[in-house]
């Protein structure tokens, strides 16, 4: 597995080689071509449905209202809610980056038992409800927690509960998409700058860290649009004082139904997205560059010395304490019963004699694997051509694409999901109350995971590879099969478990779908949590942990995909 | 190099497609598909996330009229009513359940429903019937949003528990309430609105900042405060007074260690309660009216009725359902419940919430 033969094939680049593309003949084509599925999908079942709810509000009597936007803008409580978004969304990225990468290269770069299931356990949090995630940060850091019992500190109500959350719900995005890219860079040029008489750090500032970079910033780009919509989060870690943007767009339009206000705010949204896209691009751009990639298998090894362990042991810790804490919490409650710890919650979601309603689990586990296959395959295949075509093309029109593909991250849910109402009406859309609505929007949030994941590779994949094998008389299409599939194969895979963990989670627009009576995972908790009875409590809490557990089986599952021997190319 | 990439994708492939194969068939044969190739004997309710029904109860509509439910639900009630107000004239589905009094205007100014008056309505208390005349809704249940108290903290710490509003600023009770945010949670508002009806629209706020220094404790929904803020349920809390609903008390003993406990772990502040009513309406545009006409009159049939009560934990509307034990055991009975004008609550909500937020919250 380890006996890795060098490669065969174009001299490695000795630095990062220039990402020169010239075009001819046919190849020209290709991108356009590539792009056709991916701008279709987006303007039907985002552009679209945004639009028109915008444009609901801002002329709601076939009149432009313009007046209003002034209104809402010159609102000094909605300023300041703007400026709290901003920064925490900020801080909340600073924190995760410094709190994962370590782990990011602790997962690319050392072989340790238990690795691949460390992996699966950092996506978890991704799935569960916040209501839930809440509940568990509560017994931790609120009133009678942990940090409360041991030191009398208690950070519930104040703005690191709700970093610390984000960091929690966030972490397998950098674990994921930096990791990918970092385990299949070569050690070797690392090692080679270390002969050369550069000190640790120094080589890895110098040769790993501007190879990073493109997966890093789209790392970042990732967890701030995330939290920058963040909202169930600060509305129970931070109480009601702290208010996101997301937070004023669901009041408007969920409960207020104002719509000029909210269309005003989701313009706002938009305009603090795009700027945010903007500087993301101006950081990558011309950074990109063909890397010599390696198979990820052949690049970890056992740590060796006292500093590696301690590393190891470091990044073990904080994902402990930061990650495994909370939904050790979880599992706890949901063992609790009234004489003590036992299965009796567990029990009683396998059975439905107890009268009354109770979603039959297996069912809904079964609905949820259902609608989350479905939303992966369409984000693979959507967000897959959409790399492939950004791989291809440079220029205006291309990054203009790229940005566009990221903006569902950025959007409230509530606008996307109350636009599909209003747009996606009449035949032959007339999806409302169709169940592949459901896997459909969670694809509008699991399309950017997929291109972000996928992209740093694929553009580190040297062209001249594909150019050798067009010499060689392969069509684009068997060079993408032979060059660009196995080399992308582990980014692949990383990305299929983020596109499911985000439709299992029920991320997005769906809460706002109404939807036909086959109750997911997520919605069987929210319908326990939403009655009183301590059992329905525990129930709950039993259900999450199946969700846990069905959330890492699937991501586990998900990385044997691929033959026992590899790493010939 | 190229044997072993092939036998990757040969492997991988055949994984993915049964997936999507199986997962698209399966989905197919549960669903019937969309609404549009559904035959005219589907019923589609529209409602929210809280609707229970017995299966049996289902059964015997179909049986009765040879109409099939399809129940299609929203996240809560007012992102429900929303939906039926941008969708107005080209509903989701036939019949709508789960607008409440405090939404009601909102819908019926939307023009979202046609007129039907159901059988049964005659049995119904005038009180419930918001919309008598015109018939556009029809009142199937109601509840009350009241503070619910622990029993055993009251008993051990040998106060009483209050028993209306005004109590709940005395110095006795400091520290001790949880409520919802009102901007956010529906039984929030709902306590904010019984404030409302009980101090007037000038009075509530003096009140309001009365409780304020009385220690009251803000969260953001009914799951935290009732789950993980209040100590009569999960036993996570430390607060013993929370705004729940009158039908806590026997939910508790029906999901409690034991069913046949004597007395409920928790107890309602009777006076301090503000009423629920939820109505259901045919939607106009409905593609089946007929059928959903026949549901409608089903929803006020006994049979329904007396189901309402062990699966939503709300009261039938009709005088002559039976309510089961546990209700007549461990339920509040509410005399005078707080309530409001529907035209006075959609016209100050956004108001009263505002100024709830500035004066409570921040």
């Amino acid at each position: 597995m380890t006996d890795t033969a060098p490669v065969p094939g174009p001299p490695p680049p000795t630095g990062p080689a220039p990402a020169t593309r010239t075009r001819t003949g046919p190849r020209r084509f290709v991108a356009p071509a590539l792009m056709v599925g991916p701008v279709v999908f987006f303007a039907v079942f985002f552009g679209y449905p945004v639009t028109a709810i915008v444009a609901r509000g801002l002329r709601p009597d076939g009149e432009w209202e313009l007046g209003h936007v002034g209104e809402v803008l010159a609102d000094e409580g909605i300023r300041q809610v703007l400026w709290f978004t901003t920064w925490q969304a900020a801080a909340s990225t600073a924190l995760t980056l410094l709190l994962a990468l370590p782990g990011a290269y602790v997962l690319a770069r050392f072989r340790f038992p238990g690795k691949r299931l460390l992996r699966a356990v950092v996506t978890v949090p991704f799935v569960l409800p916040t209501v839930v995630v809440g509940a568990a940060f509560l017994g931790l850091i609120g009133r009678g927690g942990l940090l409360d019992d041991l030191w009398g500190l208690r950070l519930d109500t104040t703005v690191w509960a709700i970093l610390l959350a984000h960091v929690f719900f966030n972490y397998a995005v950098v674990v994921r998409t930096v990791g990918g890219l970092w385990s299949q860079l070569d050690p070797r040029q690392e090692e080679a700058a270390r002969l050369l008489g550069a000190g640790a750090f120094g080589a890895w500032r110098r040769v790993t860290l501007p190879a990073l970079l493109p997966a890093l910033a789209a790392a970042a780009l990732m967890v701030f649009l995330f939290t920058f919509t963040s909202f169930g989060v600060v509305q129970i870690l931070g109480g009601p004082g702290y208010a996101t943007l997301e937070v004023e767009i669901y009041r408007q339009t969920a409960q207020l139904l104002d719509l000029p206000t909210a269309a005003v705010l989701t313009l706002l949204q938009f305009a603090a997205v795009a700027a945010m896209l903007g500087v993301h691009g101006w950081t990558v751009h011309r950074r990109e560059s063909a890397l010599r990639l390696v198979d990820a298998a052949a690049t970890d090894r056992p740590p060796r010395g006292a500093g590696e362990r301690l590393l190891l042991g470091g990044v073990l810790l904080s994902v402990a304490a930061l990650v495994l804490l909370p939904l050790g919490v979880l599992i706890e409650r949901s063992l609790r019963v009234p004489d003590g710890y036992g299965f009796a919650h567990y029990r009683a979601l396998a059975t439905t004699d107890t009268g009354t309603f109770v979603v039959p689990p297996l069912e809904a586990v079964g609905n949820s694997l259902r609608i989350a296959a479905v939303a992966t395959l369409i984000a693979l295949l959507v967000g897959g051509l959409a790399a492939a075509a950004l791989t291809r093309g440079a220029g205006r029109l291309v990054r203009g694409f790229d940005a566009m593909l990221m903006l569902p991250l950025g959007t409230s849910a509530v606008t996307v999901g109350f636009g599909f109402l209003i747009a996606l009406d009449t035949p032959p859309l007339d999806l409302r109350s169709s169940w592949l609505l459901v896997p459909l929007a969670q694809a509008l949030v699991g399309v950017p995971f997929v291109i972000r994941v996928m992209l740093p590779v694929l553009r580190a994949v040297d062209d001249r590879l594909r150019q050798a094998a067009a010499t060689l008389g392969a069509s684009p299409l068997r060079a993408w099969w032979e060059v660009d599939l196995p080399l992308v194969r582990r980014a692949l895979v990383l990305a299929a478990g983020f596109a499911f963990a985000v439709s299992l989670g029920e991320f997005g627009a769906t809460v706002f779908i109404a939807r036909p009576d086959e109750p997911t995972l997520p919605v069987a908790i929210a319908r326990l949590l939403g009655r009183a009875g301590e059992a329905n409590y525990g129930q709950a809490m039993a259900l999450s942990t199946v969700l846990m557990l069905v959330c890492a089986a699937t991501l586990l599952a998900l990385e044997r995909i691929r033959p026992a021997r590899s790493g010939e190319f | 190099m190229k044997r072993t990439s092939r036998r990757t994708a040969a492997l991988a492939l055949p994984v993915l497609l049964g997936t999507t194969l199986l997962a698209a068939c399966g989905a197919d044969s549960d669903d019937g598909g969309d609404r549009n190739a559904a035959e005219n004997d589907t019923v589609t309710l529209v409602t929210h996330n809280s609707f229970e029904v017995s299966e049996e109860v289902l059964a015997l509509f179909t049986e009765q009229t040879g109409h099939e439910v399809r129940v299609l639900r929203a996240d809560d009630g007012g992102v429900m009513v929303n939906q039926a107000v941008l969708s107005a004239g080209n509903p989701q589905g036939d019949v709508l359940f789960g607008v409440d009094n405090t939404l009601l205007t909102r819908a019926l100014d939307a023009d979202v429903f046609a007129p039907h008056r159901a059988e049964g309505l005659d049995a119904v208390p005038e009180e419930f019937q918001l919309d008598a005349g015109e018939w556009r809704v029809t009142p199937v249940d109601h509840g009350d949003i009241c503070v619910n108290y622990d029993r055993a903290w009251f008993d051990e710490a040998g106060i009483e528990p209050p028993q209306d509003l005004a109590d709940l600023t005395d110095a006795d009770y400091r520290d001790l309430l949880v409520v919802q945010n009102a901007a956010s949670s529906t039984p929030g508002l709902g306590f904010l609105l019984g404030t409302v009806a009980e101090f007037g629209e000038d009075g509530w706020q003096d009140y309001w900042r009365q409780l304020s220094d009385n220690g009251v404790r803000v969260v953001d929904g009914w799951e935290q405060a009732y789950y993980e803020d209040f100590s009569g349920s999960s036993g996570e809390g430390d607060r013993p007074l929370v705004v729940s609903y009158a039908s806590s008390p026997p939910a508790e003993v029906l999901y409690g260690p034991d069913p046949d406990v004597e007395e409920a772990p928790t107890g309602v502040s009777t006076g301090t309660c503000f009423r629920q009513i939820e109505f259901a309406g045919l939607l106009e545009g409905a593609e089946n009216p007929e059928g959903g006409a026949a549901l409608l009159d089903f929803m006020l049939s006994l049979d329904f009725q007396q189901d309402v009560p062990l699966q939503m934990f709300v009261h039938p509307v009709r005088e002559d359902a039976e309510l089961p034990e546990l209700f007549t055991r461990h339920g509040a009975v509410v005399d005078a419940p707080l309530t409001l004008d529907a035209d006075a609550v959609t016209e100050n909500r956004s108001d009263w919430v505002d100024e709830w937020t500035n004066l409570v919250v921040r």
